[in-house]
């Protein structure tokens, strides 16, 4: 009886196939990609003001009027975009030089213990880090006690900044592990030659290695400005800042989950742009 | 590999689209011709389970030495309690439409929705032995009860309060003008709760300040009066306003100076005032009055345990369980025999939280939900709606 059905699934590739992707198949598209139709749906639905139930499929454009009318939405956007850049920009700028050391100057004993440095934040919860740089950047916090020596105040939790800090602080293992592939990638001989057509450090820096990192750069960038395009944890707990994520969530615990919907269509469309971007960069051959 | 994908997303559409189109002809209207769905004409064999949506604190279990009514309730009813804590109220309305649970309590602003919808049935308070002797000022609510019926028991109320920092604020307020007005010993430390219910607070200053607009009732604004008090809240932000999201983080707020005065539950003030290194605050409730919470536990309309739940709605009024809860969070007690209770735990309870203090309660409006007809006997006003409170807030904070 076995052997039969083995045959027949023998005889039968594309059936074979078939039923081995079924499983993850039938969980991405029904589980995953249904439940987020279910909620982009939302943005086309009206909602009845006075018992305050969204009503299905009584479709409307209700909640993108209300977006595109009121300009602290496109405020908003721009502002989580724009410290996601900023963080994005701040990863890279570290994540060069600590990965150009651990790949290139670094002895093997080092390279490992930088390794298991760089990740070890990523073993610590979330959450935990970040009510750490709470007490940090709080008016009279480790920071504010670190400088006032000088007669400066620590910058309280109302700064946009700290967001841009603590968001540079939690990717950054997610920027440093890409760029340190890459760079052990470039062969050596590519170096040698560079030097032997006289080009001095910065110059082989600046035309050897940093083209070929640029998949790389672009691959944690992908982390870097997802993840903080999303956040809205970060803004609530260190500054006084709304982000996106801040707006959806507001809306959805108060019931207007039309206009979070429709509102999440923006960072959607954002990183659809960034990922068509980044591909073109080269960015997912270096993932 | 094309063909497969895009035969793949038209059967997940056409399965959402049966699966959904199917609930769509769905209506609230009550089953049966007179008694309306969910009611319980007497009180059968209990069902042995419960499963209830609190506020975090309202069901203990004994974590905390001395505050466990829920085991006592287990052991007298044999009904088993399996209990969901919500985040937020819209949080709370979700669980409970979900279908899976038999009930929970909700504040103001949830249960005003939850009625409404008819998502929670009408109590028949005969059946409940305790009720009679809860205080009359919770009874027949606008946020408890419907058409002259009661749709939930009181579990305790509460105001939202003014808080100072005595070292800083050196003279006892006794108006919100100090929130509202600013000086410069507190500007950039205020402290204001993060939430589109908080226009009810502007609504009330404005109330006493500007008369000439005639509000009645702070959660009911039409356009003028809505707009003079997201005016109002503007300037306040300019003052430097630090909001708070979560009672901890206000709690952290004054503990370490970054806030001095601000809008705030007694639970608050009790947990900086056992806390020996924070700086010593003061409460008090200003002379306009405020807004305030009562919650109320009520039951589902398709309740899968209704025998269990209505014990529990009584025993929740009972003077053990209700003292003991309203002393654990800070609230007041819904009866005197609470209040005795409460007293032998912790004296002076009931008097710090005007337990029984009717014209105290007079000056507060409890939390509930903005509507378009202004939740009034005139057809001819119309007043802002809950998404419109809810806009302003993101517009006010956004910026």
């Amino acid at each position: 009886m076995i052997r039969r059905i083995t045959g027949w699934f023998n005889r039968h590739p594309r059936a074979t196939l078939g039923a081995l992707l079924a499983g993850p198949l039938g969980w991405i598209s029904i589980v995953y990609l249904g439940s987020l139709l279910i909620l982009l749906m939302h943005a086309f639905w009206s909602k009845d003001s006075f018992t305050g139930k969204v009503e299905p499929f009584n479709w409307t454009l209700d909640a993108f009027a209300q977006i595109f009318s009121n300009p602290v939405y496109f405020t908003i956007a721009a502002r989580t975009i724009g410290i996601a850049l900023l963080v994005t920009i701040a990863a890279a700028a570290i994540a060069l030089p600590v990965a150009y050391y651990m790949a290139r100057i670094a002895s093997p004993r080092k390279r490992a213990l930088l390794l298991v440095a760089v990740t070890m934040p990523l073993w610590a919860s979330y959450l935990v880090k970040i009510y750490a740089w709470r007490t940090i950047l709080q008016t009279n916090g480790l920071l504010g006690w670190a400088i006032s020596p000088f007669g400066l105040e620590g910058p309280g939790l109302t700064e946009i900044a700290n967001s841009w800090l603590v968001l540079t602080y939690l990717w950054l293992p997610y920027m440093i592990l890409p760029v340190y592939a890459g760079l052990e990638r470039i062969p050596n001989s590519l170096l040698e030659a560079s030097a032997d057509l006289g080009g001095r450090g910065w110059i082989t820096f600046r035309r050897v290695i940093f083209p070929q990192l640029i998949p790389a750069l672009a691959a944690g960038s992908i982390f870097t400005f997802s993840l903080s395009i999303g956040d809205y944890i970060v803004p609530d707990l260190v500054s006084d800042a709304k982000f996106i994520g801040n707006v959806i969530y507001d809306n959805s615990a108060l019931g207007s989950f039309p206009v979070a919907a429709a509102f999440s269509f923006v960072p959607i469309i954002v990183m659809i742009g960034y990922l068509l971007f980044a591909r073109r960069l080269g960015a997912f051959e270096s993932l | 590999m094309k063909r497969f994908k895009g035969v793949t997303l038209l059967a997940v559409l056409a399965l959402l689209v049966a699966a959904c189109g199917g609930s769509t002809s769905e209506s609230a209207a009550p089953s049966g011709d007179e008694k309306p769905a969910g009611w319980l004409e007497a009180l059968g064999a209990a069902e042995g389970e419960l499963n209830l949506i609190i506020w975090p604190g309202y069901a203990e279990r004994g974590e905390y030495e001395g505050f466990n009514w829920v085991d006592p309730f287990e052991a007298e009813t044999g009904c088993k309690v399996n209990v969901t804590a919500m985040t937020d109220s819209n949080n709370g309305v979700q669980l409970l439409q979900s279908g899976q649970y038999d009930g929970g309590s909700f504040s103001g602003d949830a249960s005003v929705r939850l009625m409404t919808a008819g998502d929670v049935a009408p109590v028949n308070v005969d059946l409940l032995s305790n009720y009679a002797a809860v205080f009359s000022g919770l009874k027949n609510q606008a946020h408890n009860s419907k058409d002259g019926m009661p749709y939930g028991v009181p579990h305790g109320r509460g105001p939202n309060l003014l808080m100072w920092n005595t070292d800083v604020v050196t003279t006892a307020p006794t108006s919100w003008d100090a929130v509202w007005d600013g000086t410069a010993a507190v500007n950039g430390k205020i402290s204001i709760y993060d939430s589109s219910i908080y226009i009810a607070d502007a609504a009330i200053h404005l109330m006493a300040k500007r008369p000439e607009l005639g509000i009645k009732n702070p959660y009911q604004l039409n356009e003028e009066q809505f707009a003079a008090a997201i005016d109002l809240l503007e300037k306040q932000r300019d003052l430097g306003v630090i909001y708070w999201g979560s009672y901890a983080d206000q709690v952290a707020g004054f503990a370490s100076g970054d806030l001095v005065i601000g809008t705030t539950w007694q639970f608050m003030a009790n947990v900086l005032g056992g806390d020996t290194t924070a700086p010593k605050v003061e409460t008090v409730m200003p002379a306009e009055g405020s807004t305030g919470w009562s919650d109320t536990w009520m039951m589902a309309t398709k309740a899968a345990n209704p025998n269990c739940m209505y014990l529990w709605m009584n025993h929740m009024m009972s003077a053990e369980a209700n003292g003991q809860a309203t002393v654990f969070f800070g609230e007041a007690a819904t009866s005197e025999a609470a209040c005795d209770y409460a007293e032998t735990i912790a004296p002076g309870h009931c008097e710090l939280t005007h337990a029984s203090d009717e014209a105290y309660w007079e000056s507060i409006w409890y939390r509930t939900t903005p509507r378009e007809d202004c939740d009034d006997a005139d057809a001819a006003t119309t007043c802002k709606t809950q998404d419109d409170w809810v806009e302003a807030w993101t517009t006010l904070r956004g910026n």
